[in-house]
């Protein structure tokens, strides 16, 4: 056999976990976020505040619940979301429905959040060490399909 | 968004909604070089119509200095397909069918970092398209699975020799497929999640 050859490569070491930026988790308004917007040339990361007050950067797979009724002073895009989002709806749907970038989708949805018109859902994220029952759970599913 | 859409509100239908329940999301990513069948995939086994989620990547030409900035930059939409399969009234599953190309990436928070695991589909005709792929996942120790996708005019190699052409340890498993069929494209899954189960007890990787 002739195919083409690769060659095994390793995980880089992993560079230790930032700590979170100060304040972050005693800061329950998300509003800050909007008055560093602009500083610095690396576009700010968008964030959301999880259960347990930790805030978590918005997913694809984070999930969208609307908390109210379109206030009438929404946007037609955010009177859109919180209509679709009755039921929970990850951003990745949120963007493909609306027909917008990814991006735009997140900084939609965090206006929302910081109005208090919807909730996020943190996503499962792998674990160093998978989640048994979650991987049991997911197989259980697979084999219905 | 369209302009007559007025009276058409966007969203899923009726039978697409998750319930209240759902806490929360995990995600699969299924990754390979165009044309290897990660769209095709994605459908077989969502249980809804897969949809799109783009993302617009602005590019500094090369030579930026040289042509004092004008016409310098590039607009690259980049879309990735992908669909959901419900697991419990809790838990929902989603899959991405993601571009090869690792300078795409970091488009999408966390694309890779929080994916339980990934599937790379392989085409035997162009077997070196998934190399870098594929290193990429072991340097940022993302656990995955090889999917072989049966194409009718590739060449056939029996998996002991694709495993020393891919140079893949003999724990991680590779599988024959055809993604067209939703019970193929289903064991492949089933494989990753056995696979990561496996990852459970002897705790290596990552």
């Amino acid at each position: 056999m002739t195919a083409p050859k690769r060659r095994r490569r390793y995980p880089a070491p992993q560079p230790p976990v930032p700590p979170p930026p100060p304040g972050a988790a005693a800061d329950d308004e998300p509003a800050g976020e909007a008055e560093r917007e602009g500083e610095g040339k690396q576009p700010e990361r968008l964030f959301v505040i999880s259960g347990d007050g930790e805030r978590v950067p918005l997913d694809l797979v984070t999930l969208i619940v609307a908390r109210a009724e379109a206030p009438s002073r929404a946007t037609p895009e955010q009177t859109a979301v919180l209509r679709m989002c009755a039921a929970p709806l990850s951003v990745a749907e949120i963007s493909a429905y609306l027909r917008l970038p990814f991006s735009v989708v997140t900084v939609l949805i965090t206006d929302l959040l910081t109005a208090r018109l919807v909730q996020a859902r943190a996503p499962i994220v792998r674990q160093q060490i998978p989640d048994r029952s979650l991987l049991e759970a997911v197989m259980h599913g697979l084999q219905r399909l | 968004m369209d302009s007559n859409a007025s009276d058409t509100i966007p969203g899923p239908r009726a039978e697409d909604r998750l319930p209240p329940t759902t806490e929360a999301a995990a995600k699969i990513v299924i990754v390979g070089g165009f044309g290897v069948g990660k769209t095709t995939m994605v459908g077989s086994v969502s249980e809804i119509r897969p949809l799109t989620t783009e993302e617009t990547m602005t590019q500094a030409g090369v030579g930026v200095d040289d042509d004092f900035g004008s016409a310098s930059k590039t607009a690259t939409t980049v879309a990735m397909d992908f669909g959901r399969i419900r697991i419990t009234d809790q838990v929902v599953l989603y899959l991405f069918g993601t571009p090869g190309q690792e300078r795409f990436w970091f488009l999408w928070n966390g694309l890779f970092e929080g994916a339980l695991g990934a599937v790379v589909l392989v085409d035997t005709r162009r077997l070196e398209v998934s190399f870098e792929v594929m290193g990429r996942l072991e340097e940022r120790g993302v656990p995955f699975v090889v999917g072989v996708n049966t194409f009718p005019d590739g060449p056939r190699y029996p998996l002991e020799d694709l495993r020393a052409a891919l140079d893949l340890p003999p724990e991680i498993p590779i599988v024959e497929c055809d993604v067209r069929r939703r019970a193929s494209s289903r064991d492949v899954l089933m494989t990753l999640m056995r696979f990561l189960h496996s990852l459970t007890l002897t705790g290596s990787l990552t």
